[in-house]
This record gives structure tokens, C-alpha cells and sequence, in this order.
């Protein structure tokens, strides 16, 4: 594989420079409101959960939220916006690149935005004492991986997508499902034992399960099998990725 | 030497030949045509010769690479202005030259080294700084050019460069045109207008439902092709007088209502005009217009 792909990210970077502090507020706003909001408002009617304060644990489920959030938000709306509305990708490939590299650039580009969007929850958790130990640090590559899985998956749906409502199928039936069932805003054991057996096989579940023990200022106990699980979304979801852009683009 | 060749290239979309076994040569320094209707199979021919697309059959060789196998190296001495503008609506003029020279692997101090070169190629000296949203088409499509310029490419690729533009923008192009083929470098433009052709091109193809119908330079189509006088008639009773005038020239079209009589010698036509006060003509030399409609006819391509 070239590095031609670092092109395509460097311009979506440029970009998001310009429209920096509109993007960084709204990535930034609903994840914070709904973890100081529910975490203090639900929080001082739970004893503790998991051994913690309920807004250290909602913390880590909040934090991976809001990764898959701007990694699907960007590869899904604004690559579709870049793929299919200003045909951003038709000039590119008129370059040396090839569809394989701009799959790859978009895909980067989301998961980097998604790692920023986790790493400031980060610093907010770490400013407002919710981390236990400088454990928390192994956060930030953890939320890359998060960023990474969701950003290949979205940019499946890009690259399969007509129109703008496609996502919405894909947002309603597949993430806020996955989100209410992966353990980020009570422990997924206790869900019925179907439900937890489909949350496991979901990347959101890992995600949280990878970050929620560092936050506590403890190592994850299959940490293997998270980072595994994740990169396996990341791969299949490229690879997918690959293949439909190249029948889209190429044919 | 050719920069571009294809041979029997096919290219089909489920049942549908787009392209039908097209065979071209285009020699350094030329600027090469490409004219057809609407859907004969322009733009995919095009975008085959880029690599963008896999041919069904055929080869392709592009500045002495086989594509699609080895279109990117290719590419990197390839220019492309598209049929519709895809500039980048998030940035300035310099910006979108800059972040495109960057997809050629150029280093951002040689790119903003030429910037000011191709923005007055361009005529857009002093809108470094302007949005995409501010510019005129005309500017777009000149920015456009100049893109597609900033790898200093030797062979430039036009997909119907001045649609869309009013007479004094696309003059402009056409004068910018010429001058990018004084340098050197070779053209192959894409246009359903005769004029841009015959103005700017050394030679053309016409190509109508995936097939190349003629092949040559401007005056040898029209002198192969077409009787070197035209007459176009219409006015009242025209009809009347189009069954004589069938007796005295020796090709007669209608279109709606009016008649094209085609002659080596319009001379004949010409005096039994004379005195037909209620009909109006025109005499004029034979264009590649009239080349244009004779081989793929009047019929509307929508």
C-alpha cells in the first residue's frame, strides 16, 4: 500500500482547521451534557456501580460513544458529502491515486477526528478526577481503535450509499440499538443473556470494556480479545469498504 | 511518437456498449478532438484512457504506460479538466492548487512556487485569497485549468472545457488553449462545439454509439465529407421552391423549415434564388458543422 492516502487526509485536515471551534463544540457539547447531566443527575440516585461513582462509570461509556459518534458522523455525512455532492473524489483520482488510497485517507481522517473527539472527553474526565491512576492514559489508544472500527464501518454505508436517508437506517437500527445495549450506561451483564451475547459481538461493547477498567485505574482482563474484535470491525470494514468503492468508482 | 493510443477498446455497462471498439492515436504536441452527441461515448472514452474505468477489450497506452495496469504512474503527467467543476468549495483559489499538487506527491515549497504562474495563466492574478463561491464560471473553469496544470503535466485531458461559458469566457479558454499547445503540450478535448474544434484542433474524431465515424484534421473532413458550399434557405414557399432546387443541386436537407442545399458550385442555387423575394438565404462556406450533422444526423441524442 502507498502513502498516497496521507494527501487526502491532510486535506480534510485543512478543512477541519478552518472550521475548527464549530467542529470541536459540537463533537464535543452533546457527549459533555449527557455525561455531567445524567452523570450527576441519575448519579445521586445510584449508590455506586461496578465499585465506582456513576459518573466515573458512565465516563468510559460516554467517552466510547462519542468516538463512534464522530467517526461515523464524519466517514457517513461529510464523506458522503465530499463523495457524492462536491465530487471531491472524482478529482482526486484524475491524480496518481487510486480509490483504495482515498477509502484509506477517509477512513484515517474519521478515526483521527473520532481519537481527538475521545481524547478531549479524556481530559475532561482526568480534570474532574474521575481517573484513578495514569492507567487512564492507555484511553487514548484504545479510543483510536474505537475511532477506527467505526469510521471503516461508516464508510461501508458511504460508499454503498444513493442518498442521504440511507444512513438514517444504519443510525436508527444499528447504533443507538448498539449503543443502548453495550454497556455504556449499566453494566451489559445484566441484560437478558441474548442481548449481552449480541453485545458482545459488537465493537461498542469492546470499546467499553477496554476503556472503563483503565479509567478505574485497572487493566482490562481479556484485553486481547477487545483489541482483536475492534481491529477485526476496522479490517472487515475496510476491506468492505474497498470492495464496494471500487465497484462504485471503478467499473 | 503517440502519447495516447487505444486499440479496439470496448467498454459495456450490463447489455449496453458504450464503446464499441475504439482505435486513436494522438501524437505529441497535437491538440486532438474528440466530438459526438450527446451519449456516443465520449466521456467514457476519456475516462478509459485515464485507467479510471477497466476496458471490456482493448489496449490502452498512455505516455508509454499500459493502462489501466499502470494508469497512476501515468497520471502523474497527466492534467484533467472535468465536464462539470469539482474545485473544492472549502478553500481558497491558492488553496485548492496547493492541496492538489499535493495528491502528486509535490512538495508544498515547489507548489507555492508555481502558484503564481498558474493563477496568471489562469487570469486569476489577485484572487489567491478568494472563495470558490466568489468566482465567476468562467474563473472556475480557468481555475479548473489551472489545476489540472500544477503537476506541469505533458498531456491534458478536457472534458467539454467551455460548456456553459459566454463567448468572452470561452474565447479566453480557447487563447489559454492555444498557448498551452505553443509550449508543447498535447490536448485531447471533448466538445459538441464545431467552432472549438475547428478553431483549436489539429485533428478529430468523431465518434457517435461507442464507434469512431471519421478521423482527420478539420479541412480534410470537410473536404472528404461534404460539398464545399452551402446555401440554407427558408421563408415562405420554401417548400415549392426545395422540389426545384432538388433538380439543380446535388444534395438537399430540411430541417423543419429550412433547406441546406449542398454544391461544389452554389452558383445554380444561387440564381434560382434570384428574385424570390419572399425567400431569405444564406451562403456560406461548408463548416465541420455540417460534417457533424451529415455523419450522425439530425435526429435529437438526449
Amino acid at each position: 500500500m502507498s502513502l498516497r492516502w496521507v494527501a487526502v487526509w491532510r486535506r480534510n485536515m485543512l478543512v477541519w482547521r478552518r472550521l475548527m471551534a464549530a467542529s470541536v463544540l459540537t463533537n464535543l457539547a452533546d457527549p459533555l451534557i449527557m455525561l455531567f447531566g445524567l452523570g450527576y443527575g441519575l448519579g445521586a440516585l445510584l449508590p455506586s456501580v461496578e465499585g465506582m461513582p456513576y459518573i466515573a462509570f458512565f465516563a468510559a461509556g460516554s467517552l466510547c460513544t462519542a468516538t463512534m459518534y464522530t467517526a461515523s458522523f464524519e466517514s457517513m455525512f461529510s464523506g458522503f458529502s465530499r463523495m457524492h455532492g462536491q465530487k471531491t473524489w472524482d478529482a482526486i483520482l484524475y491524480a496518481p491515486l487510486v480509490i483504495d488510497d482515498i477509502v484509506a485517507g477517509e477512513v484515517m481522517w474519521a478515526a483521527s477526528k473520532a481519537w481527538l473527539t475521545g481524547s478531549t472527553i479524556l481530559a475532561v474526565i482526568v480534570v474532574f478526577g474521575f481517573a484513578a491512576s495514569p492507567l487512564v492514559l492507555l484511553t487514548l489508544p484504545a479510543a483510536f481503535l474505537v475511532g477506527l472500527a467505526f469510521s471503516s464501518i461508516g464508510l461501508v454505508m458511504t460508499v454503498l450509499a444513493r442518498n442521504w436517508d440511507f444512513f438514517s437506517f444504519y443510525m436508527t437500527l444499528v447504533m443507538t440499538p448498539m449503543m443502548m445495549i453495550s454497556g455504556v450506561f449499566f453494566p451489559a451483564e445484566q441484560l437478558p443473556q441474548p442481548l449481552f451475547a449480541v453485545a458482545q459481538a459488537l465493537p461498542l461493547y469492546h470499546g467499553v470494556e477496554l476503556v472503563r477498567p483503565v479509567i478505574a485505574g485497572r487493566l482490562p482482563e481479556q484485553p486481547l480479545l477487545h483489541v482483536l474484535v475492534l481491529l477485526g470491525y476496522a479490517a472487515a470494514g475496510y476491506s468492505l469498504a474497498i470492495y464496494f468503492a471500487r465497484r462504485r468508482f471503478s467499473e | 511518437m503517440n502519447v495516447l493510443s487505444a486499440r479496439g477498446v470496448r467498454k459495456s455497462y450490463a447489455a449496453n456498449e458504450v464503446v464499441s471498439g475504439v482505435d486513436l492515436r494522438v501524437a505529441s504536441g497535437e491538440c486532438f478532438g474528440l466530438l459526438g452527441p450527446n451519449g456516443a461515448g465520449k466521456t467514457t472514452t476519456l475516462k478509459l484512457c485515464l485507467g479510471l474505468i477497466r476496458p471490456n477489450a482493448g489496449e490502452i497506452e498512455l505516455l508509454g504506460e499500459p493502462v489501466p495496469r499502470r494508469a497512476r504512474e501515468a497520471r502523474t503527467r497527466v492534467g484533467v479538466v472535468p465536464q462539470s467543476d469539482n474545485l473544492d468549495p472549502d478553500f481558497t483559489v491558492a488553496e485548492n492548487l496547493l492541496v492538489y499538487g499535493r495528491y502528486f506527491g509535490t512538495a508544498a515549497g515547489t507548489i507555492e512556487a508555481r502558484i503564481p504562474a498558474l493563477l496568471g495563466f489562469a487570469g486569476l492574478a489577485g484572487r489567491a485569497d478568494s472563495r470558490i463561491n466568489t468566482l465567476s464560471g468562467g474563473m472556475k473553469r480557468r481555475l479548473t485549468l489551472a489545476r489540472a496544470l500544477v503537476n506541469d503535466p505533458q498531456l491534458v485531458f478536457m472534458d467539454e472545457p467551455t460548456t456553459g461559458l459566454d463567448p468572452q469566457a470561452r474565447h479566453l479558454i480557447w487563447e489559454r488553449l492555444r498557448r498551452l499547445t505553443q509550449e508543447g503540450k498535447t490536448l485531447v478535448l471533448t466538445t459538441h462545439f464545431m467552432e472549438e474544434a475547428e478553431r483549436l484542433c489539429h485533428r478529430l474524431a468523431i465518434l457517435d454509439n461507442g464507434r469512431i465515424i471519421a478521423e482527420g484534421s478539420p479541412r480534410a473532413l470537410i473536404a472528404q465529407h461534404i460539398e464545399s458550399q452551402v446555401v440554407e434557405v427558408h421563408g415562405a414557399g420554401f417548400e415549392a421552391w426545395m422540389e426545384r432546387a432538388k433538380a439543380i443541386c446535388p444534395r438537399v436537407e430540411r430541417a423543419g423549415d429550412t433547406v441546406y442545399c449542398y454544391a461544389e458550385d452554389a452558383e445554380p442555387v444561387l440564381q434560382s434564388l434570384a428574385g424570390q423575394s419572399e425567400l431569405a438565404y444564406l451562403h456560406r462556406p461548408a463548416s465541420l458543422e455540417d460534417v457533424f450533422l451529415k455523419l450522425t444526423g439530425r435526429d435529437l441524442r438526449d
